[in-house]
């Protein structure tokens, strides 16, 4: 069974429950669409441009709707003791991470994906910017959140109070990831030109890789029962 | 009390399954598992008796490498499980009063995922060949959490010997079992036995296995309070070694 | 009987290192009091009130010694799974919030008078504010761990992750607020008046000897809570034993 291919099995055994049950995207969605409405409610949007406030609405409600993914991820794990028999199994812990990471990412994507279209239209927004780099700073940020969020939550699905602490831990932790989502998502809505945030996209590429391979190397200790 | 089943080929030759020497396990200061010695040879059937907190659980997740120990070596068949773990699991099958199944999936599905991942050649005929022997093939392609308790858990046994595990592992496996599921899974464990493949069960309900096992391990607070082959124990002794006063030695085997 | 703790963090070579703390922490602190108070210049353009800044500043560097010694003992205690190596991790942390509790205190008291606001949202100030979250963070998921054994695991790789992430928590709030304030280069932007250079120096050296001293006297805490934690253990399997069936 070769690392990849572990990956993938874990992966895509996530992606197989979840479009046989729906569970997860009918409540990520709606809680997402929900943060979104209460933000169109709370701020005058006639008045305050959503080029400037936009970016940060939107990525308080994938980053709360991420919590979400990354709590239900694992806890299905928890339910019957499904994880020790994958711990059970001749794979790398890392792999198993690694796939956890992957299905995630996707389903945070697939928010992102149908909230963006939403809020331009809830907001009134015109947006002419690159297509293909939004889509690669949204796709290099949600890695980064649940790269260090599958981490946390591996710990933290454990403890009795797991769904308070695991925001409590990721936010500070993701806070560069915040900053560069947010900073990125404003440049590409404002239409800047790649230069101006081109760095903000190192930061997270940066970030992506240092945690993912710190996780890599740290997931037996946080698995190991 | 029907014997054992005795002279069946032992895989692996004269490597012992199970070579523990000083194998502990403490969770900061609470020692949960005193520094024991235990030598299982390949084929051999051991019954893990104890009470709540004794330790059992942790010396089956120790032979399982879920956990690591905190001192003492464990190989097993030979091997030790540090450098080449993963693979060493592969020949390792554990079930537990949990199914470890997933409930969204149905259980065929469920066993394809188990037989890929412990890389099976043809996990798709493994997994066939399992439903059936489970009696599971019409409800093959429903799913699991449609499944009655007495069928998750045929379908928990079929999980855990799929990959045909040269040891396995059971925590309390009789735990909720109604009487045909109960007496499915003794049936199964003998056929196991048969096949010359080593076991460990820990339960409560002694009396069910004490005559299907080679040898019997009590372990109190983390000791081992017994340690004797299955036709030379009582039931009495072990009932008053369960209820009576923990012992302040480890006991030796008697051989 | 699991091995009891070094008998060194309880007493012998601990005491003496302490002592040795003790005294030494005893006679920097009036010297660094009268420094700030009476020996260094007043800043120019601030005040009186620019004196908070010994403390400030010493703080912050408190606390960064406190997430670096916690992460190189967390990765210590992750390879040699040595009791010791987590009790120092735990204390370094538990001294870090400490610390930068103090510079979170300090910063705003220093800002309301020289500048109006209570938060300027500086770099450093909103950086320290994300790692006193963490590392409250770090505590309080060791608090809810489910054994000792789990809450040294975990605590470790918390203790590696904050480490790493430290500089780019720094780096990304430089950007985001677009400037390099200079908060060291208060007077006129010519460096330090090398007065306040010597203070800043003297009150640094306190603080981290004060870490240490900390440091110190929170391990033997926690050395003597593990010791009570198995003579309890083992009193009541001794307790079970005794009792009649």
């Amino acid at each position: 069974m070769s690392y990849w291919r572990a990956i993938l099995l874990v992966a895509g055994k996530d992606l197989r429950i979840e479009l046989r049950s729906r569970e997860q995207a009918v409540t990520l969605l709606f809680f997402a669409l929900l943060v979104l409405v209460v933000f169109n409610f709370a701020f005058d949007f006639t008045v305050i441009d959503f080029v400037t406030l936009g970016p940060g609405v939107l990525w308080v409600a994938f980053m709360f709707s991420g919590v979400l993914a990354l709590n239900r991820s694992f806890q299905n794990e928890r339910e019957q003791d499904r994880i020790q028999g994958i711990l059970l199994a001749p794979i790398d812990r890392s792999a198993f991470y690694l796939g956890k990471v992957a299905a995630t990412t996707l389903f945070m994507a697939a928010v992102e994906a149908v909230l963006v279209p939403i809020a331009v239209v809830l907001f009134n927004f015109k947006f002419n910017g690159r297509i293909v780099l939004a889509i690669l700073a949204l796709v290099l940020n949600t890695v980064g959140f649940a790269a260090v969020g599958t981490l946390f939550s591996g710990m933290t699905t454990r403890t009795r109070r797991g769904d308070l602490l695991l925001p409590l831990l990721l936010f500070p932790a993701a806070v560069p990831i915040a900053l560069s989502a947010v900073k990125t998502t404003s440049h590409l809505f404002a239409g800047h030109p790649l230069s101006r945030y081109a760095s903000w996209l190192a930061m997270s590429a940066a970030y992506d890789l240092i945690f993912l391979a710190a996780a890599v190397l740290l997931i037996d200790h946080v698995l190991e029962e | 009390m029907s014997p054992g089943p005795r002279g069946k080929p032992a895989p692996g030759g004269f490597v012992p399954a199970i070579e523990a020497r000083g194998l502990a396990r403490s969770f900061g200061v609470v020692g949960a598992l005193e520094p024991l010695d235990l030598t299982v040879p390949a084929g051999e059937s051991v019954l893990l008796l104890g009470p709540n907190g004794a330790g059992k659980s942790t010396l089956l997740r120790l032979l399982a490498t879920l956990l690591r120990p905190t001192s003492g070596s464990l190989r097993l068949f030979g091997e030790s499980p540090g450098t080449g773990e993963a693979a060493m699991r592969r020949r390792i099958g554990f079930l537990s009063h949990q199914t470890f199944l997933y409930d969204h999936l149905t259980g065929r599905e469920n066993l394809l995922f188990y037989g890929r991942l412990y890389g099976l050649p043809d996990p798709g005929g493994a997994a066939e060949e399992a439903l059936r022997a489970a009696r599971l093939e019409p409800r093959g392609g429903d799913c699991v959490g449609t499944y009655s308790r007495g069928m998750q858990q045929r379908l928990a046994i079929a999980r855990a010997l799929l990959h045909g595990p040269d040891l396995v592992l059971l925590d309390e496996p009789f735990t909720g079992l109604d009487r045909e599921s109960a007496r499915h899974l003794e049936s199964r464990l003998r056929e196991e036995a048969a096949l010359g493949r080593t076991q460990v069960i820990a339960t409560h309900d002694y009396g069910r296995s004490l005559g299907a096992s080679d040898r019997v391990l009590l372990l109190r607070d983390g000791v081992v309070a017994l340690d004797r082959k299955a036709r030379e124990v009582e039931p009495r002794e072990i009932e008053a070694l369960l209820d009576g006063p923990a012992p302040a030695d480890p006991v030796r085997r008697d051989s | 009987m699991p091995e009891p703790v070094d008998a060194r963090m309880r007493t012998g070579r601990s005491g003496f290192v302490e002592q040795g703390l003790w005294v030494a922490v005893a006679v920097l602190v009036p010297v660094c009091l009268h420094q700030i108070f009476q020996v260094v210049p007043t800043e120019g353009k601030m005040g009186v009130v620019q004196r908070i800044f010994y403390f400030h500043v010493p703080s912050a560097f408190a606390g960064f010694l406190g997430v670096g010694l916690c992460a190189l003992c967390s990765a210590l205690y992750l390879w040699k799974r040595d009791r010791r190596y987590d009790l120092v991790a735990h204390a370094s942390a538990e001294i870090a919030v400490v610390f930068f509790t103090i510079v979170l205190l300090t910063g705003p008291i220093w800002a309301r008078p020289v500048w109006g606001v209570w938060w300027t949202g500086e770099v450093r100030l909103t950086s320290t504010l994300v790692l006193w979250l963490m590392y409250a963070g770090y505590l309080i998921l060791r608090r809810n761990a489910e054994n000792p054994e789990q809450e040294a695991r975990w605590g470790a790789v918390l203790g590696i992750v904050g480490a790493l992430d430290l500089p780019i928590i720094y780096k990304s709030v430089e950007w985001w607020r677009g400037l390099h304030p200079k908060v060291l280069k208060v007077s006129g932007g010519q460096g330090l008046d090398p007065a306040m250079e010597r203070g800043l120096m003297l009150c640094s050296l306190t603080f981290i000897l004060l870490f240490a001293l900390l440091l110190v006297l929170r391990c033997r805490a926690g050395a003597l809570e593990d010791d009570l934690a198995a003579l309890t253990r083992h009193a009541a399997r001794r307790g079970a034993g005794a009792e009649p069936a």
